[in-house]
């Protein structure tokens, strides 16, 4: 006999009725073994801002993942920051350090990806030689861990430049110097790596293992044994980004008559005032001067009858259309409250995951307007006209947002956002155009008990705001307790901590309490 | 295309034709081989490709220019956005040829190239495609092989591949070893990404894909289309009667993906495994017409219900989708049944209607009308440079719901004329 099956009330989603209990929030399905995805490359050659991108990308679209950057880990073991020389292949007691701090973030990775409910790691660190990815390769395979390679491999002396100047000048390394400076002593620590980096070798010994190599910033890609689907998916993201500066606005159509009303959904018109503010949009647009401004509505009239004003050519996205209310489609919040009492409670108990009935959720919205995300990364300058629900999950994905975040940001009618990528992240800019408009912006109602999590599928679509890197403290006080000076030369043998972790086994070492350091690896 | 003979460039040809119709951007193939064997109509043996042979040399250039002008003839008279030059290409000079032909025409240019030095493979190739070309169709197998091994050879001595460094410039991508490895140019455009995406999607790994709707619903007892009703006691029979064949069939690592909607996944319910539900699989949304019958929008909606046999691939349901939506939303789907290996597919008629037509390379004017019955799996497998269908009826009676386009679409027709080809229900 076939188990019953019921609905789940906030997901609408059909499951066996003994399977309905809730499981705890974060429960990933099993199905995929976790992926480390190891970055390489010399210095300034964007492998942080790929990790931040990356993780921020698969954190929208559901998939729990975390940036490891190991010269974090550093500036915690190494208070102040002198200079270049820290990075000489010859200074054994750096040397020393920078090796604890890396075996420090696979510590971090494996608890991260075992008991935190982490779906992928980004290791953030040079891993320039064979020695440090063949550790790395073992460690993955004790863990049952894929391993996915992603190479920078740039030359081009301007970009190298234009990278410090953006990301490295104004790190917490260089807070004490100028800028020439700066520059002249990073220069320098890149030429420390030079010598014995191993770039990925597809033709002998990498030829097994899955990777991709970006060349010239995304000019040519080498892409070797895509292992599964989300590979895949992120060899198709590093594919389709770019690093050209430009902008992207984000605004609602102008006020709709259903929005005078109160309505929710629907396919009005413009009100007067809604009409004032395409006017209003024409003449900013203008005022920007943009070079080759593309711009985007959604298939509903509102939107389009917006673009209309600026008399220029645009795009109709089906995809960009409002989120389905379903039943409660053209309702007031009122009539909803009436007509469907239970829903409207169940929709303030956890708005991101609340399917409509015969409706949509912002969950299902994320999974709708990817395609949007992934041509917004293709092209440069960018106007989107859309709808407030679809407005919060792109700004979500471009501000790394959370899915219990996403459906309480504010997007008020007749303002604009300017989006500008700036080093690791995104500048925004609200701009009014001061033509008044109802506001449409529902808070989270103050005495909603915020129950436990709903059922979280296979599949789920959960954005996660990507996480904050933190260091375990007792780690580093254990490092002050066994100082440097005192260790022998030769041989590294090194107490790194005395937590219940199990080390990692090294080559040729046997397990002990302590972790062991074969002393030809190379630091990273 | 670019490379060696057997390499597989008709195979990807043809399927990245197929999937870029699908996806709505009209594509053909023109392949040079048939240019050839239409100007030269029997084919002796593989000396007519020997680098010395200058009067076949003639020829081939002729058919390569040939083919060509009816590229140009494709773009500016057909509306063909995507034209697919399948030849070897082998040399730097014939590509420089298409690269001028292209700028003076301002087409842009995206070359694939299949690299491929695996012996077993490259016997299988000629195996599965070569022996039943028309260059063959009186040889034995042995004398076959032999000659087209030969043909191989006279490519191989003038056969320069793209040159990293040389046509640095150029927008390409080469396949190593049947997909293990890629090298990407510089992509200029949104159909090269997704082109690129396709090419690093699909594999050639002997696999089947089963469809089959869900069984016989409640609402499909009564003629209405879509909600979201439970399955009828014979839909019921009919989710047994799946998990017995699928049983029967002893498919390794089978996987299972239903929709979103009751009735699949009840189906599913009966195969007591695992499965996958997307929501991408729903059924059609028929907008304002959810759960009426063709009698009530044919009363309540006539001129929607007129404009719908006008074109009902295009025709989207007020406040619902249309068939175009349909291949949008599948598209993520498609994707990943092209990455996977065995897979079982429980989905709705027009989901499976979308579905079909990718696998079968319909047209969109076919694609609405696809036979789909309730209660009938579909086994597709891949087989040279198509696909294999076998249909498998499990013997549980169930309505048809399949509605023929009828006579008269004009919205002043009779309400007699409209519901000319409503199946029956209770």
């Amino acid at each position: 006999m076939p188990r019953e099956l019921t609905q789940n009330r906030i997901q609408k989603i059909w499951v066996p009725t003994k399977d309905d209990k809730r499981r705890g929030t974060g429960a990933p399905h099993f199905a995929n073994p976790p992926t480390v995805i190891v970055m390489v490359g010399l210095p300034a050659r964007g492998k942080t801002y790929i990790s931040k991108k990356l993780t921020r990308y698969l954190n929208w679209i559901g998939i729990p993942t975390k940036v490891f950057n190991v010269g974090e880990y550093r500036r915690e073991a190494v208070k102040n920051y002198s200079s270049y020389d820290f990075f000489k292949p010859d200074n054994e007691s750096a040397v020393k350090i920078r090796q604890q701090c890396a075996l420090a973030a696979l510590r971090d990775v494996k608890s991260y990806l075992k008991d935190e409910g982490g779906q992928v790691a980004v290791f953030d660190a040079t891993n320039t030689t064979r020695d440090r990815r063949d550790l790395i390769l073992k460690f993955g395979s004790e863990n049952d861990f894929k391993i996915f390679f992603i190479e920078s491999v740039c030359e081009d002396p301007s970009v190298i430049a234009s990278n410090i100047m953006e990301v490295k000048v104004s790190c917490p390394d260089y807070k004490d110097c100028n800028k020439t400076e700066a520059m002249m002593d990073f220069q320098k620590r890149i030429e420390c790596y030079r010598t014995s980096y191993q770039p990925l070798d597809p033709d002998q010994y990498d030829r097994d293992h899955s990777f991709i190599k970006v060349i010239d910033v995304g000019r040519r890609f080498l892409v070797n044994r895509i292992q599964d689907h989300i590979q895949s998916k992120i060899v198709y993201y590093l594919m389709n980004i770019h690093v050209q500066p430009r902008t992207i606005y984000l605004c609602r159509h102008g006020e709709s008559k259903d929005n005078l009303e109160g309505r929710l959904g629907g396919d009005s018109g413009l009100s007067q005032r809604g009409r004032q503010f395409s006017a209003a949009l024409a003449r900013f647009v203008d005022e920007q001067q943009l070079k080759n401004l593309k711009v985007w509505t959604s298939q509903l009239c509102r939107s389009i009858q917006t673009a209309e004003h600026l008399g220029v050519p645009y795009e109709q996205w089906k995809a960009l259309n409002e989120i389905d209310a379903g039943l409660c489609e053209d309702m007031t919040y009122d009539e909803v409250k009436e007509k469907f009492p239970e829903e409207f409670a169940l929709r303030d108990e956890d708005k991101y995951y609340y399917r409509y009935p015969a409706g949509e959720s912002y969950q299902d919205l994320v999974q709708r307007v990817e395609p949007v995300i992934m041509e917004l990364e293709r092209q440069e300058n960018v106007l989107v006209v859309c709808h407030q629900a679809v407005m919060r999950c792109l700004l979500a994905y471009f501000l790394d947002k959370s899915a219990d975040e996403m459906p309480y940001l504010k997007c008020p009618l007749h303002t604009v956002l300017k989006l500008t990528p700036v080093a690791y992240g995104c500048k925004v800019e609200s701009i009014s155009l001061n033509v008044e408009a109802v506001n449409t912006h529902r808070d989270r109602p103050e005495e909603v008990k915020r129950g436990p999590g709903t059922l979280i599928r296979r599949n789920s679509v959960t954005p996660l705001t990507s996480p904050e890197s933190h260091i375990k403290k007792p780690r580093i006080e254990d490092l002050d307790e066994a100082p440097i000076q005192e260790l022998p030369g030769s041989v590294a043998s090194l107490a790194l901590c005395t937590s219940t972790h199990i080390p990692l086994a090294l080559a040729g070492q046997n397990l002990r309490s302590s972790s062991v350091c074969h002393d030809i690896l190379l630091p990273c | 295309m670019v490379g060696l003979p057997a390499r597989g460039k008709t195979y990807i040809s043809k399927k990245l034709t197929r999937y870029l119709n699908w996806i709505g951007v009209p594509t053909k193939v023109f392949n040079v081989g048939q240019y050839r064997r239409e100007a030269v109509k029997t084919y002796k043996n593989f000396e007519f490709f020997k680098p010395d042979n200058e009067e076949a040399m003639r020829i081939r250039k002729a058919c390569a220019s040939a083919a060509l002008k009816d590229v140009a003839a494709y773009f500016t008279k057909e509306h063909g956005q995507v034209a697919v030059f399948d030849a070897t290409n082998t040399t730097r000079e014939r590509r420089a040829v298409i690269n001028s032909f292209a700028k003076e025409k301002g087409y842009k240019v995206f070359f694939v190239e299949s690299i491929c030095d695996d012996p077993d493979i490259i016997t299988e190739n000629i195996k599965q495609v070569k022996f039943g070309s028309p260059d063959y169709i009186d040889r034995d197998i042995e004398e076959a092989m032999s000659d087209f091994i030969q043909r191989i050879e006279c490519y191989k001595a003038s056969y320069m591949s793209i040159d990293d460094e040389k046509d640095r410039k150029l927008s390409y991508i080469k396949i190593f070893d049947v997909g293990s490895r890629f090298l990407v140019n510089r992509v200029q455009d949104h159909i090269q990404s997704r082109i690129v995406y396709y090419l690093m999607n699909i594999h050639v790994t002997p696999r089947t894909i089963y469809l089959s709707r869900h069984g016989e619903s409640e609402l499909n007892l009564l003629g209405r289309i879509g909600g979201d009703s439970g399955l009828s006691p014979r839909g019921l029979k009919y989710a047994d009667a799946l998990a017995k064949f699928i049983r029967g069939q002893n498919i390794k690592d089978l996987k299972v993906w239903t929709s979103h909607m009751k009735r699949t996944i009840q189906t599913a319910e009966a195969l007591g495994v695992q499965y996958e539900q997307w929501k991408a699989l729903n059924e059609i949304d028929a907008g304002v017409c959810e759960e009426l019958t063709y009698e009530e929008i044919q009363e309540n909606f006539p001129d929607e219900f007129a404009m719908r046999d006008q074109e009902k691939y295009r025709y989207r349901y007020p406040k619902g989708e249309s068939y175009e939506d349909l291949v949008h939303r599948l598209e993520p789907v498609i994707m990943e049944l092209e990455r996977q290996e065995n897979v079982l597919v429980i989905c709705h008629q027009a989901i499976m209607r979308c579905l079909l037509s990718y696998f079968l390379d319909k047209s969109a004017d076919e694609l609405p009308y696809v036979r789909c019955p309730l209660h009938t799996v579909l086994k597709l497998t891949p087989v040279a440079y198509g696909c294999k269908v076998e249909s498998f009826f499990l013997n549980i009676e169930a309505v048809n719901t399949h509605r023929d386009r009828p006579a008269n679409v004009s919205v002043s027709r009779k309400t007699e004329e409209a519901l000319q080809t409503v199946p029956d229900h209770n």
